[in-house]
């Protein structure tokens, strides 16, 4: 089994894993529809050559160089060719828009860009005016960009032939690359990720190559990951997860990332590659589960029949022959046989046959969810992280399963909870600082060297392990003291197939109030079998029946709220629809997808007076954004309905 | 946009009318087409817009005038003619094979580049496997080229219809035309498939160098595409120019918006 052990810089992992592994997968990348391989022996070269390359244009050590783009092995290897010579890789989310992008390309003061394509290099051209060190544009795919200026501009493909060429016929060239990657050291700053920012401009979090590879050496340990796993390189390359889970795992590992063909081939990528090792956010996993059970409505009745019978023996045996518990003879040839009629079938659809290990992790996943997935045995797992702590903080061991736990800390990593509740650690990965911005940095960590997570929680007594309740910032109180956890209400909203989105009020108010957004793939199919006609997702989410079933749903919140005592005084008691999904082009979602409450707030505060003056419906206008970066204004009227709460006396009530 | 870099005329048109009974669909029509240019031709309906069309690609054989195509001038071609020739086209109302998938439909588009028999590619043995590898690259690379990775595999009928109008138009590159004619390419979109689907006529045009000669009634889309236009109205070309010229013709404004006798 190989790990990190005594490497601590990427070149260094990279030259152990061409000796080691050098006929093995490193990259796949299905291109003109047929999966092209590279082994870690020509990997190693090609970065080689790209670093020579990108070393006569002038990339020096401690530069830094953007990349823009999908998961394409050039970009890939633009982060271990830029690692080789000791400049640093930002690599930003391929969907901002220019402003993001020019606030990352001017603040990480990069000199060089690697875009992947025509569309990226037109957004990077664009804001080059405000990008003072900028010098060069390489990039990827040629197409469409025969007419442009090539004086900065430079095929990526180019830079590895020109590098090959030079490496051949000049061997000081080489001795001076080796030099360079002599020289590196893990404590060289060998990556920045600019966060997503949920609050605010974003920081440029520096990772250390030492700390990086430590950190994934552990986790590779722990969950045995070793050069015969494969994963689907999908998540987007500026994401913690990705240069966690795929990049630093797969280079520790040794094992291979593979590249989908495009972002909307992703499903059938991952049928036809098979990865062992996957991740996906809870949306990800429920996104699969809805397209599955949409089609299974129109199968035959005895099909239909068979999946339900064997769900159920799933879920009555399936969770505990995953963790080895014991489990009657008859539960496990019922279940035997379900693996074969059932169980199996699906996973191969959903291309997770020979998943080992699974991962989630970035919001709450809903229970019946999480627990699908697991009856059919697929071993997913949750973990806590962020991008200050290389992604782990903690994360579940195999036979320790809890639905609403996060485990118990990562290895390595140190957590202890804060008098306010705040959850703190420290971990081998944690970030060396963001970048220029110290002030930040020393908000960001306590006195004695522990990184403040912003996250409540505790650890549950039983298990011993981390429980989330919310970012801590974010609890609050009604007017009448009443714990308000606008969070956990969120979550327990969007559990239910036809909410999408869920943004719930409260903090210093008399009572909760919500605004939500259905879920078109899930309400679209409801609508199509009860002969609902509608011409726009807007009429769909104002429609009378739409309103009566979700009530039902935000009444089923509430029911559940009654049961507990904290928050029992925090049921909903109005709602809305709204007539747009959030987006986050708006700047109302995060590019995690992670809803900005406050700015909502504020975008569409006149939904929120009607919510607490009692009217029943509202006008609203707002200025939307279209892809490719148009604006309009969108204005609506909102209906709002009024909530049953129960078994708690409620201030308005009493009077009555 | 950049300009086609020769003047060299890939299509001649002279003097071509065509009548259909009483009725006059095209009344001594001449203009041509150069090599490397998008060609609008435009007109309100009823113009013979379509008709000419069908002239230039064999379908209707012109009652008087010629088609002159890479030097040779004919009176008379068939449909299959033309292809062989090197004209490809879309049509008006997608014309696929609903049942067959994305990939298959733009395959068939490579038919006339087979030179295997029948029997040899039932065998799908040797020189058919081959064959039909070598021509399985090109069409992947029209794939690749229009985006629609995600469809190779969905019959084309449960296709949105903006991306059925994607494939038609990976048909017709497929047969690797000299002369692409687009039949509305844009009818029935909405702004977001029309703002792709001009990207891509650009991008042909721009990448494999095709000359197009296209309908289109969005004038937006005509004028930002094309270097040249030809208007036609009521069957007799009223004017033929730059997309600048033909907007400031007074009877073009006419044609368009009616004009007091």
């Amino acid at each position: 089994m190989a790990v990190g052990g005594s490497f601590d810089t990427f070149p260094k992992l990279l030259a152990r894993n061409a000796a080691q592994f050098g006929s093995r997968p490193a990259f796949r990348h299905k291109d003109l529809g047929i999966w092209q391989t590279w082994t870690w022996a020509q990997v190693a070269e090609i970065v080689r050559a790209y670093a020579a390359g990108l070393h006569r244009l002038g990339l020096r050590p401690g530069d830094t160089i953007a990349i823009v783009g999908s998961n394409r092995p050039k970009l890939y290897w633009t982060l271990m060719a830029a690692q080789v010579l000791r400049a640093i890789p930002v690599p930003v989310y391929s969907d901002a828009v220019a402003d993001e992008l020019a606030y990352v390309l001017a603040h990480a003061d990069v000199k060089f860009v690697a875009a992947q394509d025509q569309e990226q290099v037109d957004k990077v051209l664009s804001v080059s005016g405000r990008v003072p060190h900028l010098r060069r544009v390489v990039y990827d795919e040629p197409r469409g960009l025969d007419g442009y200026d090539h004086s900065r501009l430079i095929a990526i493909r180019d830079i590895i032939e020109d590098g090959r060429a030079a490496l051949a016929a000049d061997a000081t060239l080489g001795r001076k690359i080796d030099e360079i990657i002599q020289q590196g050291e893990g404590s060289d700053i060998s990556i920045i990720l600019y966060t997503s920012g949920t609050t605010g401009a974003s920081k440029g979090v520096m990772l250390s190559a030492r700390g990086c590879i430590d950190a994934a050496t552990d986790t590779v340990r722990f969950d045995r990951l070793t050069d015969k796993d494969v994963a689907l390189a999908y998540l987007p390359l500026a994401w913690v997860g990705d240069h966690y889970l795929n990049y630093t795992q797969g280079l520790v590992a040794g094992f291979c990332m593979a590249c989908p063909e495009s972002g909307e081939t992703i499903e059938q990528d991952r049928r036809e590659i098979g990865p062992t090792f996957y991740f996906a956010p809870p949306r990800g996993f429920e996104a699969m589960l809805t397209r599955v059970m949409i089609r299974m409505e129109d199968a035959a009745a005895i099909k239909r029949r068979m999946l339900n019978y064997f769900l159920g023996i799933a879920r009555r045996y399936g969770e505990s022959i995953l963790t080895g518990r014991p489990v009657p003879l008859s539960g496990r040839l019922l279940y035997a046989l379900g693996r074969l009629m059932v169980y199996e079938p699906l996973k191969n659809v959903l291309g997770l046959s020979r998943v080992r290990v699974a991962y989630t992790a970035g919001e709450a996943i809903g229970p019946d969810l999480f627990a699908f997935y697991r009856s059919i045995g697929l071993n997913l797992k949750q973990l806590y992280g962020q991008t200050e702590a290389f992604l782990y903080v903690t994360c579940q061991p195999d036979s320790e399963i809890y639905l609403d736990t996060v485990g118990p800390a990562a290895p390595n990593v140190d957590i202890r909870i804060a008098e306010t509740g705040e959850v703190q650690f420290r971990s081998p990965g944690m970030f060396v600082g963001y970048f220029k911005d110290q002030a930040k940095t020393a908000e960001a960590l306590t006195s004695d060297g522990y990184v403040k997570t912003g996250d409540a929680g505790f650890f549950d007594e039983k298990t011993g392990h981390l429980k989330i309740i919310d970012r801590a910032k974010d609890v609050g109180r009604l007017a009448d003291g009443t714990m308000f956890a606008p969070k956990y209400l969120e979550n327990k909203l969007k559990f239910f197939p036809n909410i999408k989105e869920a943004v719930t009020f409260g903090d210093s108010r008399d009572f909760v109030c919500a605004f939500l957004n259905i879920d078109p793939v899930a309400v679209a199919n409801w609508a199509e079998r009860n002969n609902i006609a509608y011409g726009s997702y807007q009429e769909l989410a104002a429609h009378p029946l739409v309103y009566n079933m979700v009530a039902k749903d935000v009444a089923e919140v509430n029911r559940s709220l009654a049961e507990g005592k904290v928050l029992a005084g925090a049921q909903i008691r109005r709602f809305l629809i709204l007539h747009k999904e959030l987006d986050a082009d708006d700047g109302e979602l995060t590019r995690t997808q992670k809803v900005r409450r406050g700015f909502v707030a504020e975008r569409y505060a006149p939904l929120v007076t009607a919510l607490y003056d009692g009217s029943n419906e509202a006008d609203i206008s707002t200025e939307v954004t279209f892809e490719g970066g148009r604006k309009g204004v969108f204005a609506a009227r909102v209906k709002i309905r009024d909530v049953k709460t129960i078994g708690v006396t409620q201030p308005l009530e009493k009077a009555a | 946009m950049r300009m086609p870099d020769t003047s060299e005329i890939l299509l001649q048109a002279e003097g071509v009318s065509l009548a259909f009974g009483g009725v006059k669909a095209l009344r001594d029509v001449s203009f041509d087409i150069k090599k490397g240019e998008i060609r609008a031709i435009i007109g309100p309906n009823g113009a013979g817009k379509t008709s000419m069309l069908n002239v230039i690609n064999g379908f209707y054989h012109p009652n008087h005038g010629a088609i002159t195509f890479k030097g040779r001038t004919r009176a008379q071609m068939q449909p299959f003619e033309a292809s062989r020739g090197g004209i490809a086209r879309t049509f008006q109302n997608v014309a696929l094979f609903k049942g067959m998938s994305a990939l298959d439909n733009i395959m068939a588009g490579r038919t006339l580049k087979m030179r295997r028999g029948l029997l040899w590619q039932m065998l799908h043995y040797g020189p058919a496997l081959a064959e039909e590898i070598e021509n399985r690259h090109r069409v992947e690379e029209i794939i690749d080229f229009l985006e629609i990775e995600a469809i190779r595999k969905v019959p084309v009928a449960r296709l949105a219809y903006g991306l059925q109008k994607r494939v038609e138009l990976g048909r017709a590159l497929a047969m690797e035309p000299d002369l692409l004619l687009l039949d509305e390419p844009m009818a029935g979109m909405n702004l977001e498939e029309k703002e792709d689907m001009s990207r891509f006529i650009i991008d042909v045009n721009n990448h494999y160098g095709t000359t197009i000669a296209l309908i289109e009634h969005d004038m937006a889309v005509v004028m930002d595409l094309s270097h040249r236009v030809v208007v036609l109205d009521h069957g007799v070309k009223i004017a033929d120019g730059s997309p600048d010229e033909v907007k400031k013709n007074q009877g073009v404004i006419g044609a368009y918006l009616g004009v007091a006798h």
